[in-house]
């Protein structure tokens, strides 16, 4: 065994966030370590690489205790770490990244050529024939995370982690990386694989090891396994229950309208749409990035305002030129970039919550604290949001749970149309459903709610009725028995003959 | 072609342009005495601009360096007045002051997780401070080694000076150049300057190399004080107010990049010579004010900074 772990144990304040962990890894496997947000993955590979001190447990190399205190420790001890974000740096060439720390010196001064070669020698062995002079940053991010992976190996040479290394790749380039990564577990390196993508899980790995609340669930050899039991397993319950049949239900039925918008558009931005948004309806708006979705919800939100059109309600025109007006109107937006859009990481959940509520009393009344905690609580209650206490800084949640505190910012200004751009990215499957199921009990309860998604099958089970936006117009109306992932896809692809 | 190096390469150009400009209105601009003379007037802006060439490379800024200048100036004029040391060791002391004081600001910054702006806003009130208390007045400086100093020059063909002084910042400059090219500490400064998270995960030791590069940038003020008390024969506790500016002006007309991480410490030195050559213009011209200079020192900074952004577009554009 190249790698064994036994009961590992991590606390943090108010968490325990690896309980008893075992883990082990052969020599030439890749292992995948699955689990959702805030299951412990990420925090058992901080032990690994000595970004934190473990409280219990052991972990033994090649049958050797080790316990890093740093990350450059690991890497001496033979753990090398390739992060989603490439982690090294784009302002020097590809030659000095590669060598950084070791270069061949002459008369105690860098050997720029033999720093090259040797740079040019390590990149060969993956099959790659790069300019090694060039800005590191001129390269796309599959080859960066190529050299990424070379370098870890060269300086660790035993067990490699992988932590989301695909996030941001394209299919091509994900092979690309892949066959790096087999090359390397033929070599006989032990492999660590951490992905939210199953169908790479399925395509890379021999084996699976899935944690759930800091606890270690199960180990199984990837080809004795198959999806739904793997879902199964990562989130501790069968999967229909978590989405419902929304579509079934809202087919067909007649809404009283809530809003209308006509010859909405502007210039550059969107071709004018006509949309209207019935009472308890979700409408979802599919299409690629940068087809135009999010600049929809831009426009109705006045972030940036319409040039052409007008918005109607029961009672007449809406002002909706910017994100105030439009919040008086009764609007929400939560939008797409939760880290830089939505949350203020370093203020706690309670602050984050009651931040729109404050601002839409404006500052000379402040809400009484009794109140904010009465509503923090009681938003922390409803939507299951898992956390120590309202205090905590919200930067400290896991991602599902802050997209989860941001929707209570809106929830608790009681808006009657809320629009979510792509609500489920980044978060695990089990805060996914939940969120589609809150989405859900907030339309039954009489709110209007817009979704964003690059997701299909996300849309097709939540949403009433699909808007498709391709090249900066709506194309296509899906609903009732036409709203389907096969429909919306070829509405994507294709032209406006679906509609 | 990588373009970071476009701002060099463009820098260069201007340089030689404006000389061309220069040399095709005045003739003589083209002599040796003139380009003695260039070397000569600038070479206390060359060197302390080396040292703030490495610290913008690390992601830094050193606002003290002008008032370590004036400092060195006064402390080796009153050391000289006051005590029977030869100035060669009065240099050793200052030395050894200016580069504890910069190393010290640079443990600052690195441990308390300071702005460097803060702390070597701090420092530089406090050199100026110190220099006062040595004395107000300026202290003229009656050495004999000093004008043994001041008369070394080499006589170039045509009658130009080629002066000590202009020798030591060229020397300072391939120091630098070496500095920063060719050792893993200057490949550590330019790790800092393109992140230092990322630094540290590839093993960089940040405190240390903080510490050393503003020890450097110390040092290479000290160096700049006493080139400048040799160049002027003088301690006077007002003067260089404001160079940290200009060198920090000569580094980005030199092409490094202000936000760390970018540049070549050659373009520093011709950052400097443009500047310098945008002073003898106007002593040759005779009729424009000297104010002209720093017009046309804001217009070049203008133009590096919007090239740079222009570039950082391009390339990101072509990685999208």
């Amino acid at each position: 065994m190249l790698l064994s772990i036994r009961s590992l144990t991590k606390t943090f304040p108010g968490t325990l966030a690896l309980d008893g962990v075992d883990f082990d890894l052969r020599a030439g496997e890749v292992h995948a370590l699955l689990g959702e947000n805030g299951a412990g993955k990420s925090t058992l590979i901080k032990c690994l690489t000595g970004a934190y001190r473990r409280d219990g447990g052991t972990v033994a190399l090649e049958g050797a205790q080790i316990d890093p205190r740093s990350t450059v420790e690991a890497q001496d001890l033979g753990i090398g770490t390739v992060y989603q974000e490439v982690n090294l740096l784009p302002n020097l060439t590809v030659a000095q990244n590669l060598m950084f720390g070791r270069e061949p010196r002459r008369f105690g001064l860098i050997d720029a050529r033999a720093t090259r070669s040797e740079a040019r020698a390590m990149l060969r062995q993956y099959g790659l024939d790069l300019d090694v002079d060039r800005d590191l940053g001129s390269y796309s991010v599959a080859i960066q995370q190529i050299i990424a992976i070379a370098r870890a190996v060269a300086l660790s040479g035993k067990v490699l982690i992988l932590d989301e290394p695909t996030a941001s790749l394209d299919a091509a380039e994900v092979q690309m990386v892949f066959d790096v990564v087999r090359g390397l577990r033929d070599r006989g390196l032990g492999i660590v694989f951490v992905s939210h993508f199953l169908d790479q899980v399925f395509d890379l790995t021999d084996r699976v090891t899935v944690l759930r609340n800091g606890r270690r669930i199960t180990t199984l050899d990837t080809a004795d396994l198959d999806r739904v039991q793997l879902i199964e397993h990562m989130l501790g319950r069968a999967l229909e229950d978590a989405v419902g049949d929304a579509a079934a239900d809202g087919a067909g039925s007649v809404r009283p309208e809530l809003l209308s918008f006509q010859g909405f558009g502007r210039r550059g931005v969107i071709e004018p749409f006509d949309l209207s948004v019935g009472q308890g309806e979700v409408v979802g708006l599919a299409g690629l990035l940068g087809s135009g979705r999010t600049e929809t919800a831009e426009l109705m939100f006045g972030v940036r305002p319409a040039q052409t059109g007008k918005a109607h309600d029961a009672n007449g025109q809406l002002d909706l030129s910017n994100p105030r007006a439009a919040i008086a109107q009764g609007f929400g937006f939560a939008p797409e970039d939760r880290k830089t859009d939505g949350i203020v990481p370093d203020l706690s959940i309670r602050e984050n919550i009651i931040l729109g509520l404050q601002a839409q009393r404006g500052w000379a009344r402040p809400i009484p604290r009794a109140e904010q905690n009465r509503l923090a609580d009681d938003y922390i209650r409803r939507l299951d949001i898992r956390t120590s206490g309202r205090e905590k800084p919200i930067g400290e949640l896991s991602g599902g749970n802050q997209q989860k505190a941001v929707l209570a910012r809106w929830l608790a200004m009681n808006p009657r149309f809320l629009i979510l751009d792509e609500p489920t990215r980044g978060i695990d499957v089990g805060a996914h459903a939940e969120i589609l199921r809150l989405i859900r009990e907030l339309t039954d309860a009489g709110m209007s709610v817009l979704v964003i998604s690059s997701e299909i099958d996300e849309l097709v089970a939540v949403a009433d009725r699909v808007i498709v936006v391709r090249d900066r117009r709506h194309v296509a109306e899906l609903k009732g028995t036409r709203l389907g992932g096969d429909e919306i896809m070829r509405a994507i692809a294709d032209s406006g003959e679906v509609a | 072609m990588n373009t970071r190096a476009l701002p060099l390469y463009a820098t260069i150009a201007i340089f030689l342009i404006a000389y061309l400009l220069c040399w095709l209105q005045f003739p003589n601009i083209l002599s040796t005495r003139v380009i003695g003379n260039l070397l000569t007037d600038n070479a206390y802006l060359g060197i302390v601009a080396v040292g703030m060439t490495l610290v913008i490379l690390s992601g830094g800024i050193d606002l003290s360096v002008g008032s370590v200048i004036a400092f060195s100036g006064v402390f080796i004029a009153v050391m000289l007045r006051d005590t029977g040391l030869h100035p060669l060791v009065v240099f050793a002391i200052l030395l050894a002051i200016t580069t504890a004081f910069g190393a010290a600001m640079g443990f600052l910054i690195d441990r308390l997780a300071m702005p460097a702006f803060i702390v070597t806003l701090a420092g530089m009130f406090l050199a100026r401070g110190a220099a006062y208390m040595l004395s107000i007045d300026s202290v003229p400086i009656q050495h004999p080694f000093f004008k043994t100093l001041q008369s070394a020059y080499y006589l170039m063909p045509g009658k130009g000076r080629l002066t000590l002084i202009g020798v030591l910042m060229i020397l300072t400059v391939v120091a630098g150049m070496i500095i920063a090219h060719r050792t893993r500490f200057g490949l550590s400064v330019y790790a800092l300057g393109g992140g230092e998270q990322t630094a540290r995960l590839m093993g960089v030791r940040q405190g240390r190399t903080t510490m050393l590069v503003y020890g450097f940038s110390g040092l290479m003020a000290g160096l700049s004080g006493i080139v400048f008390s040799v160049y002027t024969g003088s301690g006077y506790s007002l003067a260089t107010v404001g160079t940290e500016l200009t060198a920090i002006a000569a580094v980005v007309i030199g092409g490094t990049l202000l936000s760390g991480g970018a540049g070549y410490m050659f373009g520093t030195l011709v950052g400097v010579l443009t500047m310098g050559l945008i002073q003898t213009y106007i002593v040759f011209d005779g009729s424009l004010s000297s104010w002209w200079t720093k017009i046309v020192i804001g217009i070049l900074l203008l133009v590096f900074i919007l090239l740079q952004k222009g570039l950082l577009k391009l390339s990101r554009t072509r990685l999208a």
